[in-house]
């Protein structure tokens, strides 16, 4: 079972208090963008194989959103950041970087 | 190859079973194919028999990661319905179901088709609406599916419980036809059937990188080297993003562990398939006894196959309400696959961006009873370079166009 700390009320929840919302970071379009544009907000995903920037959601609890950084081959949680930024922060960055130097590194 | 029958089982047992030949051969790549199919498990196995045997394509190879069969094929329930809303969906699975019939005689191998029936029950009012319109969807569509009362559900299968506490059995959409197959025996029935028409299967050989030059695909790159193709076939299941990145283009999906489990083995109980989308469980028994039980899917991306815990939970405790008799069965096993679903929970069949290259994904959590129909459908989409009419509606492109084939109702549970 996954436990991801929800960094705004920070208690330490397990998968069942959750809600997964997708991949975090996504560009969004509106009305009036090319219809290319739009098809990548809606449906194009990254889909990574690896370190995976996500939005949750703290459903269960105080009903927040946060972010959060997984691997989706061996589910281990980097680490939790809010969901009020555009891009993770560096010291995660950096942390997983350590553990995956492979990592291409974060791109939007 | 030697065919398989009652005469050669007689002979064999004279002679100690020592003249079995091997199903198929495991050869070395050459240096060239006229096309490479990437992924050897029922879809992508099933595509290069059907190139071969509807259009004479037999320069082919099938190049899988792991071993045939591994993947989802070895990983799903084995149910075979085509009891969807969509035309699309309704034609393509339709098609395969109708070609699992005659599996067994096409490839002379024994795949164990049961057409036993499928019951999908209705334990809502939304769930009653939802399927009367899928069977009048049905009429029309040709596929013969049926609205049914709670009393011949309880005939059809007398150990359910039509009272649960949650959720009473309202009715249920009856696919007389449907049923079960042996999966293992479909991937490998179809493997004999390829390499006796001269295709390699090259079993434990990973595609790393896919080449091309001029927007044109050349060959792939792989475990065992470079091969050479004219056209790419990818069929990868769960792992289509990451060899669509390799191929350098995106897909509209997501991977997502689907899991399953079985009992212990018990006497015959029941000789039907049952879905149960609202409580979330779906239970068949196999020839070997035990109850084939299918949970759900993880909400979260997930490339690990294996599937949470608590899903588990959930489908015991369905099943145990409405199959109250299954309540002290010890679970034998349990697994997880990794499918790909899309965002109308249908596949994608047809072109990519780059020529040459075609992609047959996406089936999500129900691929299994689409084997041969997807095969059928792709095999004549790398043949023709186009997608024919079986195929067309599942182009990529729908979702640029929003021309979605909307299955959610049919695939909103994991099947």
């Amino acid at each position: 079972m996954l436990l991801l700390t929800c960094p705004n009320c920070g208690i330490a929840a397990e998968e069942t208090e959750l809600g997964a919302g997708g991949e975090a970071h996504i560009t969004r379009y509106g009305a009036g963008s090319a219809d290319d544009d739009f098809e990548t907000y809606l449906f194009m995903r990254k889909n990574a194989r690896g370190v995976h920037f996500e939005r949750w959601r703290h459903s269960n609890g105080c009903g927040k959103w946060f972010h959060a950084a997984r691997c989706t081959m061996t589910l281990e949680v980097f680490g939790t950041y809010s969901a009020q930024t555009f891009e993770p922060p560096k010291d995660l960055i950096k942390k997983i970087k350590k553990k995956r130097p492979d990592w291409e590194g974060f791109v939007k | 190859m030697r065919r398989y029958s009652a005469f050669a089982i007689a002979r064999e047992a004279t002679r100690y079973h020592t003249g079995w030949e091997r199903a198929w051969r495991a050869p070395e790549p050459k240096k060239e194919y006229d096309v490479i199919i990437v992924g050897g498990g029922g879809h992508g196995l099933a595509t290069a028999f059907y190139l071969g045997k509807n259009f004479g394509i037999t320069n082919v190879a099938i190049i899988e990661k792991g071993w045939l069969g591994g993947g989802n094929t070895g990983r799903n329930t084995t149910i075979i319905r085509s009891n969807y809303l969509q035309d699309p969906s309704a034609a393509i699975y339709e098609k395969a179901r109708s070609l699992y019939e005659t599996m067994s005689q096409d490839l002379n191998y024994n795949v164990m088709f049961s057409p036993r029936g499928v019951i999908m029950l209705a334990q809502t009012e939304h769930e009653i609406r939802g399927y009367k319109r899928t069977a009048h969807a049905n009429a029309l569509q040709g596929v013969t599916t049926e609205w049914i009362e709670p009393a011949k559900v309880k005939e059809l299968c007398p150990i359910i419980e039509l009272k649960g506490p949650r959720f009473p059995v309202l009715g249920g959409l009856w696919q007389a036809r449907g049923g079960t197959a042996r999966h293992d025996a479909v991937a490998w029935g179809y493997a004999r059937a390829c390499s006796d028409m001269g295709m390699d299967i090259i079993q434990k050989c990973e595609v790393t990188g896919v080449e091309q030059s001029n927007g044109q695909v050349t060959g792939v790159e792989t475990t065992k080297g470079r091969i050479g193709c004219k056209k790419l076939g990818m069929v990868v299941a769960g792992h289509s993003s990451a060899l669509a990145e390799m191929a350098g283009f995106r897909l509209p999906m997501e991977s997502v562990a689907l899991q399953a489990l079985v009992s212990e083995p018990i006497k015959p109980v029941m000789d039907v398939v049952i879905m149960a989308n609202t409580v979330h469980g779906y239970l068949s028994q196999s020839d070997k006894g035990e109850m084939v039980i299918g949970g759900g899917t993880d909400a979260y991306n997930n490339y690990t196959q294996r599937g949470s815990f608590h899903h588990v939970e959930e489908t015991v405790r369905a099943l145990n309400e409405t199959f109250p008799m299954l309540s002290r069965l010890k679970m034998l096993r349990q697994w997880g696959g990794i499918v790909d679903v899309t965002g109308d929970r249908s596949p994608i069949i047809g072109k990519t961006p780059l020529g040459g290259c075609f992609v047959n994904c996406g089936w999500g959590t129900g691929g299994f009873k689409a084997i041969p129909g997807s095969g059928w459908a792709f095999a004549e989409t790398l043949a023709k370079g186009e997608p024919g009419e079986l195929a067309g509606a599942f182009g990529m492109e729908r979702f640029i166009e929003g021309r979605f084939i909307d299955e959610s109702v049919a695939a909103g549970v994991a099947h």
